[in-house]
């Protein structure tokens, strides 16, 4: 009954929240002058002054912005996003090409961002002022501070440039003709997957390899946070009355670290993990960019550039939608995982 | 105090009280923030860069008085020149000199730095302010938007917002200001929750202060500690993510002294020709490294500054 009424809540939240994000891309696609505004139905065409002034016209672009917004969200609910010049086709097919690309090197770096965090952070504060620690510390204010294009250009140099071991892109040339010949199905979309499910390894490696630069930029950009904070947990909870308790009766030092201390320590590490997974969209816009890999990222990237408004409007809708939805999963697990707090 | 204390000579009474608490607890915050070498070193990094901003006319003389944001460049060729005496840190595409660039960039990162923050805090603190004082239906809508300032993808929206604007430093500033404001908003909120029922706040309205006054004299300084700790921690982030604005080609045009313009102009040259792949490694190198440093030394200021003052953590 109470998780309902909660989930509810949240839902409806979650709807005034996606409202008021369409009002402000909206607000920043206002901000333009109609002829800007009409290049959204241009598409390829070229047209003259007299058919530019008639577009706008046709398209209503010059009527006030309360019916242009209604008119945008009636077209939504119909399930038009309207037409990408930056994909180069209607926004939902453009969106299809580009998350798997995205969505796959999240779900191979996203937890390794977490395990790493996690697992640097209890170790620095068991060993808490030894090497390890030191090296934690140094290696979470480094990661903290470094530019996110400098060291994705600096991995590219080092790694491609001098040693030529791994390119940017998501396949190798030979693999490309692979993939888009015949016999080769896509199940996913998934390049790792695709390929091991076409008994392709060779592909999927090939992808694979592909992934490694991308992925060791974000683990040591992202886990810096989470160790961190793991860190500063675990030091909290290595210092309670239970712990002391757990030594005194005899426990071994691994049972309590590993069954008292860090299952309480990750409590906070949980919420930011899930608020990372969200923000990990702005790493992506860059590493994308700079490993030339065809996703989300890189398309945002370039949408903005030319204000492509339609790609724009329908990923922030996306990225806001799916920062909901992680927030109210997180608060769900905390909930599961500290029967202290209750969903109110 | 104790008697022993009351019979010594008058002047070490007042010697005593003259210290007074709040001098106190500054000299103990002070005493401990220079015990910690990590905030030394911190402190180093950003005096050396603020003598390198102040002294910029010095060690690097510009060329237009006018202008001394631009660099001076020599000839138009493509080709980026590795360090030399005449340009320490090389030269870029179009022969612009990288040294001259770092060093009057140094000035715009303190600039990025300190008016993003500074506004970011102000109306963080404001609608915060509003929002935790009066609860209600004003809490609610105030929170609702920075629940959805808190949705929105930083990076994406922020890109659209400098196009639209026109690009330039001057656009990603704004556009920073405008959305990065939301966690201070929340900070301040949840401690004036905590102080709005106390007693000596009840007490103050009671004895018909007026709400201005409650909040500038009251509540305020006694809550503003929590966002200034978050604050001074923000700094290199602001910068980061400024810099990461220039380096997607949002920044000022090619040849401005800005650190994330001058990557950005470099991007192009990270793999050398056949037979000396690392032929330009300075371009990209020298600038980032730079960048990493300033934001490092934030960073470990920032760090310093919480663990003296976070009464959560000092007495550790």
């Amino acid at each position: 009954m109470g998780l309902l009424n909660y989930l509810i809540r949240r839902l409806l939240l979650m709807v005034v929240i996606l409202f008021g994000v369409t009002i402000v891309v909206f607000s920043i696609m206002m901000m333009l002058p109609p002829g800007q505004r009409v290049a959204i139905y241009l598409q390829d065409e070229r047209v003259n002054a007299e058919q530019f002034e008639a577009l706008i016209e046709k398209y209503g672009l010059n009527d006030p912005a309360p019916v242009q917004y209604a008119r945008w969200v009636k077209s939504v609910f119909k399930g038009d996003f309207g037409f990408s010049v930056t994909a180069q086709a209607p926004v939902v097919d453009g969106f299809k090409q580009y998350f798997p690309v995205t969505l796959e090197l999240v779900l191979l770096s996203g937890p390794l961002i977490i395990l790493v965090g996690i697992l640097l952070g209890s170790a620095a504060a068991v060993n808490k002022d030894k090497p390890i620690d030191h090296f934690a510390r140094i290696f979470s204010i480094v990661g903290y501070s470094l530019p996110t294009f400098w060291l994705g250009l600096i991995l590219l140099m080092i790694f491609y440039g001098y040693f030529g071991l791994f390119e940017p892109g998501i396949l190798s040339n030979e693999y490309r003709d692979v993939f888009f010949s015949e016999g080769f199905k896509s199940f996913t979309g998934l390049l790792v997957i695709d390929g091991i499910l076409n008994n392709r390894w060779d592909v999927a490696a090939d992808a694979f390899w592909h992934l490694v630069l991308p992925t060791i930029n974000l683990v040591i950009l992202s886990s810096a946070l989470i160790m961190r904070l793991m860190r500063s947990s675990m030091l909290e909870s290595l210092g309670q009355d239970y712990i002391r308790t757990a030594l005194a009766k005899g426990a071994s030092k691994k049972v309590i670290i590993a069954k008292h201390a860090r299952r309480n320590a990750l409590i906070p590490v949980v919420t930011i993990s899930g608020l990372m997974m969200a923000g990990l969209m702005a790493g992506m816009v860059i590493t994308e960019t700079i490993f030339s890999r065809p996703g989300i990222g890189r398309w945002m990237a370039q949408a903005s550039l030319r204000l492509d408004i339609p790609a724009i409007m329908f990923n922030v809708l996306f990225l806001s939608g799916v920062y909901v939805l992680i927030n109210l999963v997180v608060d769900i697990i905390y909930a599961y995982i500290d029967p202290r707090i209750r969903l109110a | 105090m104790s008697n022993e204390q009351i019979d010594k000579a008058p002047e070490a009474i007042e010697m005593k009280s003259k210290q007074h608490p709040k001098l106190q607890e500054f000299l103990f915050s002070l005493k401990r923030f220079l015990k910690n070498p990590l905030s030394i070193i911190g402190l180093t990094i950003i005096i050396s860069f603020a003598l390198i901003a102040v002294f910029a006319p010095i060690i690097a003389p510009p060329y237009k008085t006018d202008n001394p944001y631009q660099i001076p460049h020599k000839g138009w060729a493509q080709e980026p020149q590795p360090p030399s005496v005449e340009n320490p840190f090389g030269t870029m595409p179009e022969q612009y000199d990288i040294f001259y660039g770092m060093v009057w960039g140094t000035r715009n990162a303190f600039k990025i730095g300190f008016s993003i923050v500074f506004f970011n805090l102000i109306i963080g603190l404001a609608l915060g302010t509003i929002a935790g004082y009066f609860g209600g239906i004003v809490d609610e809508i105030i929170m609702r938007i920075v629940d959805l300032f808190y949705a929105l993808p930083f990076l994406v929206v922020a890109m659209a917002l400098v196009v639209a604007l026109g690009r330039g430093l001057q656009s990603i500033i704004i556009v920073m200001v405008v959305l990065g404001w939301r966690q201070y908003a929340r900070i301040i909120r949840s401690e004036i929750l905590v102080l709005r029922d106390k007693d000596y706040i009840q007490a103050a309205r009671a004895s018909g202060a007026s709400h201005l006054r409650v909040i500038f004299s009251h509540i305020l300084p006694n809550s503003i500690y929590s966002v200034l700790i978050v604050a001074s921690m923000s700094v290199g982030t602001a910068i980061l993510t400024a810099a990461a604005l220039s380096f997607l080609g949002l920044g000022s045009g090619v040849g401005y002294a800005d650190w994330g313009q001058i990557v950005s102009t470099c991007r192009n040259y990270i793999v050398g020709p056949p037979g000396n792949r690392l032929a330009y490694w300075f371009l990209v190198f020298i600038p980032g490294f730079v960048i990493s440093l300033f934001v490092l030394g934030w960073n470990l200021l920032g760090d310093a500054v919480r663990d003296v003052f976070d009464p959560k953590m000092r007495r550790k």
